[in-house]
């Protein structure tokens, strides 16, 4: 979706992916590790094998009821505690007031120029073919009949946007000009971009209740990360040289900032803004459970109803938002680069000039969104799923049991009737062995989290269907990914739609799954790796591409068949590459498999989902968000040591 | 020094004190329905809601002039919004005497508007083969002994019970575990999939026991037979940890926001006024659900052919 300059991931995860850079094999700390592992692996089953309880229902509800009264507490204190009326409440009213006043710019401009606004908008800073596309998916949200959802969603995504940019973008400089502030920050914003969406939907409404407030917060939360990493990044790649000079020239501190440091890394600012905007979209339609406004209703709604065909159109207008947001933010950030002459300068204060009269003018047209011509995908997409789930039911469902049988269920028994210090044991050893001391501490803490919270079972649960969904993840995406990576044709035509299922909020996954397999986990993973192939497939075609040509050359002409060089030269090589694919692949399939708790998948996600639409289950789905955080950090520290803590291993 | 810091810090929290904080109702629109103005209006996931919905929807923009905005709510989230004033009325409210507590009695941000004229009806259901098949499948007694015909992927090895919405009112998992039952709780996550999974029960001749409720528009088309549990009784489902009885019958009823209320707009009276049979719920359902009607043509529909139920709704002057 996005020029990525430094490597930008969903997240807004900043990442230089070691590949290749595996060359002389240490002999001797291989087989010493590969010894440690095997005699690992065989205490480990002899542990289970002894110690393997009956899998009973966990009866720890101590976390649950805590969580409970610091609910009763809060609802007891809203209007009185001076947190509340000083702090959390004011909060709520400023983003209020924000969300009103841009929603009130944005409908005061009218259909005709709002849809004039934007196309000026994105030529002027753009480009003309920039506009044009503006302005042909402006009009779509017309054609489809989604106008008003679609203005409500733009509102609240740039209110969202304009946050994080207020709050991200001085953070991200004080963070690489801070280093204290860099090394406090690094943390936090580790585990806040491993949360999936899905877990702080409830804290976000215990503290701003619901409505467009609680939703605009939720997701600046989502956002801000990437606005602040990716600000980091483009300060502290400013050139050491242009600061030296402006230095021995007599600048002050403030000048450096002001006139070298920020003009210098603008680009990368604009960036930062672009991918904000793209998280801040996915995020935005979650939010439609605690009632923000919006496509996220839509779609919501057509889940309630299993209406496929509602939930295309919903989500093809969120596309559609997406990629006009996405080009309007690239090439301008791409004109950023260009140095301009007077002429040019002189010319484009012209364009924007006209622009502005144009905008002007048409807003005062009364056109309504209404009076264009309608189309809607509902009833073919519909009738297509019908057909499917008529003709293909015996497949679908043989998919589906086999799949929960034959893996599913016994890896499940298997994690349950684990016993939670044995597991917190064998994350600790392995995690020494994969990634590490330090790694492997917190990832036996976050592993240890969930048993003192009174989940183990429902921890476990969900464990044994992510496992199962990043498999095949990893098996789809490499496939796609080696083929791409081979034919360049393919590539270029696949990269379209990886682009559009990238933008796609998780959420939309959920509806074909489910219409196709009912109510079961075993949706949950299809959703799941349908969410997380797109991204797999990019790094492990870009780990692949990054491949020295050399050493491809070299192989070829030692006599290596094709077969030969994948797999001794380019998939070793790309090492890097596919482990770091694992990691986000891993990270993205727990936040989508937590979703399909609304859609039978059970354990974590569905006491999250009731925790927030069940008085009683407050707690325990507070508890159980907490939990979904810990196994993410669990699983990100598991694999994320595989390539940064120690670079490639051979 | 000490006691000018302390004259400090007691001015400033005065000055605050002065501003008064923000409460959490701040910031929003005030009298929410005034003259013409906006009516907010919960839409809970199911179409028996949506039909009481689309109905006062339409008779407020079309025949009196409000504007309505219909949110996608759960129940509980719901309830939510009229402490925030993100909603002005639900149209259809199952008993929930909890939430009741909390926001009409403690709170004061909500009160109750009165019946739909609905009876509310929850229960435990089989598709009428089953029960022609199995004669005695229609008492919890003997669930268990046929635990194995309802078995599926999701099941862990027990019978399937499969449950709709999380967020609809059950006590399925409590009434499981309390009575000793060999099955296991699965949630569909809709309303739409409870159907379809009944639908396919009948037609395909495939074992089901399910959640459900009247009024429901399906129980025209097809027989279910609901499965006798426990007696209700008084009290017997107060802890919802230990219900161990059968779901009671529910008088559906209205609930509107304090403030909604306390404007006594004629949106609000036409709310309060508004009561209807199960077969008028059912038949603008069927509209939504299987006529693929919108939600205002569905209203329209019924609206143009039951003129003399919903005229005495509108207030006298509007």
């Amino acid at each position: 979706m996005t020029a990525t300059v430094p490597p930008v991931l969903r997240g807004g995860r900043v990442t230089t992916p070691v590949a290749g850079a595996a060359v002389a094999p240490r002999r001797r700390g291989r087989l010493r590790t590969r010894t440690t592992a095997g005699v690992l692996v065989v205490a480990t089953v002899i542990a289970y094998a002894v110690f393997r309880t009956d899998g009973a229902a966990d009866d720890n509800d101590r976390a649950f009821r805590f969580f409970d009264s610091v609910r009763d507490w809060v609802d007891d204190n809203r209007d009185t505690s001076p947190l509340f009326l000083y702090g959390f409440n004011y909060a709520r009213l400023g983003v209020r007031q924000l969300v009103d006043v841009l929603a009130a710019g944005l409908s005061g401009l009218g259909f005709a120029g709002l849809v004039a606004a934007v196309t000026a908008l994105g030529a002027v800073l753009a480009g003309w073919r920039t506009g044009l596309l503006a302005l042909g998916g402006f009009l779509a949200f017309g054609v489809l009949g989604l106008w008003e959802q679609s203005v409500d969603t733009l509102v609240l995504t740039l209110s969202a946007v304009v946050l994080s940019v207020l709050i991200g973008v001085p953070l991200g400089i004080l963070a690489a000009r801070v280093r204290w502030v860099g090394a406090a920050l690094r943390p936090v914003l580790d585990v806040l971009q491993i949360m999936p969406t899905f877990a702080y939907l409830a804290p976000m409404t215990l503290l701003f209740l619901i409505g467009e407030p609680a939703a605009v917060i939720a997701t600046m939360i989502y956002a801000v990360p990437a606005t602040i990493r990716i600000t980091a990044l483009g300060i502290a790649e400013v050139s050491p040289t242009a600061v030296e000079a402006a230095t021995a020239l007599g600048s002050t501190r403030w000048q450096l900032l002001a006139k070298v440091r920020l003009p210098l890394a603008r680009t990368t600012i604009a960036l930062a803004v672009n991918q904000t905007i793209m998280l801040a979209l996915s995020m935005v339609v979650i939010t439609a459970l605690i009632d923000a406004p919006g496509l996220g209703q839509n779609i919501v709604s057509a889940l309630q109803r299993v209406n496929v065909g509602a939930a295309f159109d919903a989500g093809l207008a969120i596309v559609i938002l997406a990629v006009v947001l996405d080009r309007i933010t690239t090439n301008a950030a791409r004109r950023t680069r260009v140095h301009r002459t007077d002429r040019q300068r002189r010319l484009r204060l012209i364009g924007a000039g006209v622009a502005l009269v144009v905008v002007a003018v048409a807003s005062l047209v009364t056109v309504d969104a209404g009076d264009l011509p309608t189309y809607s995908f509902a009833a073919p997409v519909n009738d297509l799923v019908g057909w499917i789930e008529l003709h293909w039911y015996d497949v679908t469902e043989g998919l589906k049991n086999g799949v929960s049988a034959g893996v599913l269920d016994p890896l499940e028994t298997v994690l349950v009737t684990t016993p939670w210090w044995l597991f917190v044991a064998a994350v600790a050893a392995f995690g020494t062995l994969i990634s590490g001391r330090r790694a492997a501490l917190i990832a036996a803490l976050a592993a240890a989290g969930p048993a003192a919270l009174g989940l183990w079972q429902h921890t476990m649960q969900t464990l044994a269907t992510v496992l199962v969904a990043i498999v095949i993840t990893m098996v789809i995406g490499v496939a796609v990914g080696v083929f791409c990576a081979r034919h360049d044709r393919l590539a270029t035509g696949v990269r379209p739609l990886l682009d559009a299922a990238q933008t796609m909020p998780s959420f939309v996954y959920l509806l074909p799954a489910v219409a196709l397999f009912g109510a079961s986990r075993f949706t949950a993973i299809v959703a799941a790796v349908i969410f997380a192939v797109p991204p797999v497939v990019r790094l492990v075609e870009r780990g692949l591409r990054d491949v020295p040509p050399a050493v491809v050359e070299a192989a070829l002409s030692a006599g290596s068949t094709p077969r030969q060089l994948l797999w001794k030269v380019q998939l070793p090589m790309a090492r890097g590459g596919l482990l770091l694919a694992a990691n986000q692949g891993i990270v993205m399939v727990l936040a989508m498999v937590v979703v399909g708790g609304l859609v039978g998948a059970g354990a974590l996600g569905y006491d999250v989902v009731a925790g927030f639409s069940q008085r009683e289950l407050f707690g325990e789905g507070l508890a159980a968000g907490l939990a979904i955080v810990l196994l993410g950090i669990l699983l990100d520290r598991l694999t994320q040591g595989f390539h940064d803590s120690k670079g490639p291993r051979t | 020094m000490r006691s000018l810091r302390t004259a400090a810090a007691v001015a400033l929290i005065a000055t605050l004190t002065a501003c008064g904080g923000a409460t959490s109702g701040a910031g929003e629109d005030e009298p929410s329905a005034g003259a013409k103005g906006t009516v907010n209006l919960a839409i809970n996931p199911w179409v028996g809601y949506e039909a009481n919905a689309a109905v006062i929807a339409y008779l407020l923009e079309k025949k009196m002039g409000y504007t309505v905005e219909k949110k996608e709510l759960k129940e509980e989230i719901a309830w939510q919004g009229f402490e925030t004033g993100e909603v002005d009325a639900i149209v259809e409210n199952w008993g929930h005497p909890d939430l009741k507590k909390t926001y009409i009695e403690d709170k004061k941000v909500a009160v109750e508007v009165g019946p739909t004229g609905n009876q509310g009806v929850i229960g435990w259901y089989v598709p009428q083969w089953m029960a022609d098949k199995y004669p005695d499948i229609t008492d919890w007694k003997s669930l268990d002994k046929y635990a194995d015909l309802f078995k599926t992927s999701e099941s862990k090895g027990k019978g399937q019970f499969l449950a709709g919405d999380p967020s609809f009112v059950t006590n399925d998992e409590a009434l499981v575990s309390n009575l000793k039952l060999d099955y296991t709780v699965v949630y569909s996550g809709s309303e739409a999939a409870i159907i379809k999974a009944a639908q396919q029960a009948s037609a395909q001749t495939k074992p089901l026991l399910f959640y459900f409720y009247e009024p429901q528009w399906l129980f025209a088309k097809e027989k279910y037979v609901r499965v006798k549990l426990p007696e209700y009784k008084d009290g017997c489902d107060a802890d919802p940890k230990k219900v161990a009885c059968d779901y009671p019958d529910y008088v559906l009823d209205k609930i509107a926001s304090k403030k909604f209320a306390d404007g006594n707009s004629p949106a609000y009276q036409l709310v309060k006024n508004f009561t209807w049979t199960n077969d008028d719920q059912n038949l603008v359902s069927d509209y939504l659900t299987n006529q693929g009607m919108s939600a205002d043509q569905a209203a329209e529909k019924w609206v143009n052919e039951h003129e003399a139920t919903w005229k005495p709704w509108i207030p006298a002057g509007s």
